[in-house]
């Protein structure tokens, strides 16, 4: 970034809640059903019907707000969100506006020098979802889907404190790291459980005023984030060292084309005219229900991650690695318990062969096919010098194919490590026997042929020679004359 | 005494159901004798939108075979009217509006379920102000009720059609709503007991809403008998409706028959004002020495704040209103515009085409006052005082048990009189608002004629104090009867 300007992001971000019905009706909110099978007679804006509140989400927004230090409200309103649109099916939106449930929250990140940066969290409010629009396949008209309207999301909206396009994707990961540990979203993002507004401004370094700010609608990958944001401070950088203005205005960004495109200007946006929504009352929740719900918390990332450096004697890159996923970090600590070797082979182990072969398949951690006990008794192997680390990839990759533990996959394919010293020195010297010429040159001097002779002994043992033993016996029948 | 099926209309809800009871007639014969004088007489009032004489029919034989096998709800078999703005499944909802003229709801709202299951018959849905918003039933797009006292005359409104539904004899009894004196004041105008329940106290699910924060569902009868029996059946708590309150349902039918030796009556100066027609002021007065001659004190009251009520009415009614009836935009349900040209043009004409003047005006009003930069001025500022409002009746019920006064500044008025000028209309209901503004219930029953136009006298209770306004409504009713009179043509 052009070093005189520093640019201001804030995020909103969406997080659908998961909830088992919708926010104010009891319509399913299960993704994927067919067009509007997941739509009540509420969620379609009937005349006469009301919204009913759902618990669930309350708790949900509550918990959240715990987790991120922030204050929950002793009483929060609901309040209609109105305009015009076919996919709002009241016509206004039920919102949270000037009491949201949750306020003056916080979350630290990694800034771009590596530091512990905090980026505060303005508030959290709940309110609907709205339907969706299609507007292909329906010649000349639009077609409206309904399961979604209705659909709890909590709001999250963060201070003007990130700094860059990588510190917003650091917040959002985050973000999106605690409501899953929280259990309250499932942050799917091709599914639209997990979006983001970017509210982007540039200012001359050292400015106070904050600058004119765009905001970038519906980003529901990080990588679209990083790009769209990026794109949006080169384009008003550009605009300004043009001598032009930025135009308060929402913007959408293209991902097939990585540009962000004007969708309306600061004049043409609604009026929402928000007012307390007189059929919903007032959310009033009491101190013990706050500490039944902090009581309810489980262990956050950040303190699990601290707890993996300080308990386990992790490397931070790898205990933040293991803990962005809480199933992640069960399965490490489970397969620590069940070794005897260091938690830091373990965590290599998942991070390294356990983590590609989930990739390479598309699995999540949860449908493993090899569990956490399954690894636990691979690494003993090695642990114990029955296989060498090297044999060790292929026998996991043959627990991975479904052969059975690391046990029988030795034991069927014969992988055993041969650490008796008679045989490995038979191998030695069947290898010193064959290659004369290698040999001359070791002893007048050239020592990094060592490494050839390691290789040979390997080959011939297929594997299996301790490495250790074959260096000290090659050293020592080298070096004997 | 047997009753014959040509004298069945003149009996009240409670001699229906003793009649009933005793087998002097089943509720076939008395649903016919009822459908057979609204097909006869409501060409000339205007009170039904639609009349569902088949589903009557069959609901009064079903009624009568749970009868002959030893069942009885409350109302088992006997015979009422939905005033047009609740939802009942298979039957067009029209809300007074064109915006609604097909439309069949798919379900039932919670009052009309609750009737349904104590055995009602409902003979047809009743006539009414577009979308409850009026106070002379003259803004229906079915046309204008006519008062069966005159029939030059307004019924009053908004529940007009269900006013002079019970008041021609035409059914014993109706369901109404409540934003501003919508039940209370045509009960007045037609010589009929209106009660309008506190807030929170009768389920709104299924009640086209007008103005969420005022709207109330209750009833008119001939009788405060009537009240009571129907409001013990419609009363409590329904999860549907988060502002619906978890309050015990008392039997309002026993607390009927209570003394007022005792009982404290809070009078308002302010009713007594210029705005009130004489002859009204004069049957009020006489009203309210009847219930000191049955032992209840006078003491005068003061609510500082009631000369507020029908601006801050007028602001925050039209703002619910406006958000409310967003969802009529042609897309789902209701008038939609022939071949729109574009989204916009779509929400513009089917709402243009399908809502009128009134509902029109008030929608623009509630934009106005919720609009950025007008909200304080206005929306916030009315909320504000209808606080005050709220904390004057709270004194006041401090010092007394009921508050009494008129129910309308003067008897009904002829049809066309006020259409055209709303603040004049607006003014009807300046003694009835404040029970809505504050969520209190409020009572009319008849108390007189000036000329041969009825007149009603209005009692106000603290929150959930229904019994104890139908407890003295009943009793003045007891002494002087006026509720017994009927409109010659329609005896």
């Amino acid at each position: 970034m052009s070093g005189q300007w520093e640019v201001v992001i804030g995020l909103e971000i969406h997080t659908q809640l998961a909830t088992a019905s919708k926010i104010f009706s009891g319509a399913s909110t299960a993704y994927g059903a067919e067009p509007n099978t997941q739509a009540c007679l509420i969620d379609l804006g009937y005349p006469g019907v009301l919204p009913v509140l759902n618990a669930e989400a309350v708790r949900m927004a509550c918990k959240f707000g715990l987790a991120v230090n922030a204050t929950v409200a002793r009483r929060s309103v609901f309040a209609r969100k109105n305009y015009f649109y076919p996919d709002l099916p009241k016509g206004y939106q039920i919102s949270q506006y000037e009491l949201p449930i949750v306020e003056h929250g916080e979350m630290y990140i990694s800034n771009d020098a590596g530091k512990d940066k905090r980026i505060g969290i303005t508030r959290a409010h709940l309110e609907e979802d709205a339907g969706k629009s299609i507007h292909e396949g329906f010649d000349r008209h639009s077609g409206i889907d309904l399961n979604r309207a209705g659909t709890p999301l909590l709001e999250i909206v963060s201070e003007p404190d990130l700094r860059s396009a990588k510190e917003a994707v650091a917040y959002m990961r985050k973000i999106h790291t605690l409501v899953r540990y929280l259990d309250i979203s499932d942050g799917n993002m091709q599914e639209g459980s997990f979006r983001c507004d970017a509210n982007v401004s540039i200012r001359p370094r050292g400015d106070k005023d904050l600058g004119t700010r765009t905001e970038i609608k519906n980003l529901n990958s990080f990588r679209f984030v990083e790009k769209a944001i990026n794109f949006e401070i080169e384009r008003q950088i550009n605009v300004i060292e043009d001598g032009a203005r930025v135009v308060q205005e929402t913007r959408l960004y293209d991902s097939g084309r990585d540009e962000t495109r004007s969708m309306r200007t600061k004049e043409e946006a609604n009026d929402y005219r928000y007012f307390p929504d007189p059929d919903l009352l007032p959310v009033e929740l009491d101190a013990a229900y706050i500490d039944a719900v902090r009581k309810s918390l489980p262990e956050l990332p950040d303190a699990k991650q601290q707890r993996f450096v300080d308990d386990y004697g992790l490397r931070t890159d790898d205990a933040s690695i293991l803990t962005v996923n809480r199933q992640l970090a069960d399965y490490f600590e489970s397969a620590a318990a069940g070794t005897g070797a260091e938690p830091q082979v373990v965590a290599n182990w998942v991070i390294g062969e356990l983590s590609a072969a989930l990739n390479r398949d598309g699995l999540d951690i949860g449908s493993s096919r090899v569990d956490a006990g399954a690894l636990a008794g691979l690494i003993d192997r090695i642990d114990d010098k029955t296989i060498s680390g090297k044999i060790a990839k292929q026998v996991f990759e043959a627990m991975w194919a479904g052969e059975g533990s690391a046990d029988e996959v030795i034991e069927a394919r014969g992988l055993r490590q041969i650490t008796d010293t008679a045989a490995i020195e038979a191998i030695v010297e069947k290898v010193i026997a064959a290659n004369s010429a290698q040999v001359a040159e070791y002893r007048a001097g050239k020592h990094k042929l060592i490494g050839f002779f390691v290789g040979e002994v390997m080959k011939e043992s297929r594997g299996k020679a301790n490495p250790a033993q074959v260096n000290a016996l090659l050293k020592e029948k080298l070096g004997d004359r | 005494m047997s009753t014959t099926s040509s004298e069945l209309h003149t009996q009240t809800l409670t001699e229906l159901s003793q009649g009933l009871e005793r087998g002097d007639f089943s509720s076939l014969e008395l649903t016919r004798a009822l459908l057979e004088r609204i097909v006869r007489l409501d060409t000339v009032l205007n009170a039904f939108i639609t009349v569902t004489a088949e589903d009557a029919i069959a609901a009064a034989k079903r009624a009568d075979k749970a009868r002959a096998s030893g069942n009885a709800g409350a109302l088992l078999g006997l015979p009422i009217l939905h005033k047009d703005i609740f939802c009942t499944a298979g039957v067009r909802t029209t809300c007074g509006s064109r915006m609604l003229e097909n439309f069949v709801s798919p379900y039932s709202a919670t009052v009309v379920e609750r009737l349904a299951s104590a055995g009602a018959v409902v003979l047809g849905k009743t006539n009414m102000d577009e979308f409850a918003m009026g106070s002379s039933n003259e803004t229906s797009y079915f046309g204008p009720v006519r008062n069966p006292w005159d029939l030059e005359c307004s019924p009053g409104g908004s529940s007009g059609g269900s006013a002079a539904a019970v008041a021609a004899r035409l059914a014993p009894a109706a369901t109404g709503t409540d934003t501003g004196g919508s039940i209370r004041q045509p009960a007045a105008l037609t010589n009929t007991v209106g009660l309008k329940p506190t807030y929170g106290r009768v389920s709104r699910y299924g009640m086209i809403a007008f103005a969420s924060s005022l709207d109330q569902a209750g009833v008119i009868t001939r009788s405060t008998a009537d009240a009571a029996l129907l409001l013990g059946v419609i009363a409590g708590f329904d999860p549907r409706d988060s502002t619906s309150v978890d309050h015990p349902v008392p039997d309002y039918v026993e607390g009927l028959a209570a003394s007022l030796e005792g009982l404290r009556i809070g009078i308002v100066r302010q009713h007594f004002d210029a705005g009130l027609d004489a002859g009204c002021a004069k049957l009020v007065r006489e009203a309210l020495a009847v219930l000191e001659s049955l032992g209840a004190t006078l003491k005068e009251v003061d609510l500082p704040n009631l000369d507020l009520s029908v601006p801050t009415y007028y602001v925050v009614a039209p703002a619910e209103c406006s958000s409310n009836l967003s969802r009529f935009d042609g897309v789902r349900f209701g008038h939609r515009a022939d071949n729109p040209e574009d989204l916009f043009d779509l929400y513009c004409r089917s709402r243009g085409e399908g809502f009128g003047d009134e509902v029109k005006r008030r929608i623009m009003t509630g934009t106005y006052v919720l609009s950025a930069g007008y909200y304080d001025a206005y929306y916030l500022k009315a909320q504000r005082v209808r606080q005050l409002i709220a904390a004057d009746f709270k004194n006041a019920f401090a010092g007394v048990d009921v508050i009494a006064g008129p129910t309308s500044p003067t008897p009904a008025f002829r049809l066309g009189d006020k259409i055209d000028d709303p603040i004049t209309m607006y003014l009807n209901d300046i003694y009835t608002i404040g029970a809505n503004l504050a969520g209190l219930p409020g009572i009319s029953v008849p108390c007189g004629f000036v000329g041969r136009l009825p007149i009603g006298l209005h009692l106000v209770g603290p929150h959930f104090g229904e019994q104890r306004i139908l407890n003295c409504a009943h009793q003045y009713e007891r002494q002087t009867n006026f509720s017994a009179a009927c409109p010659e043509e329609f005896r």
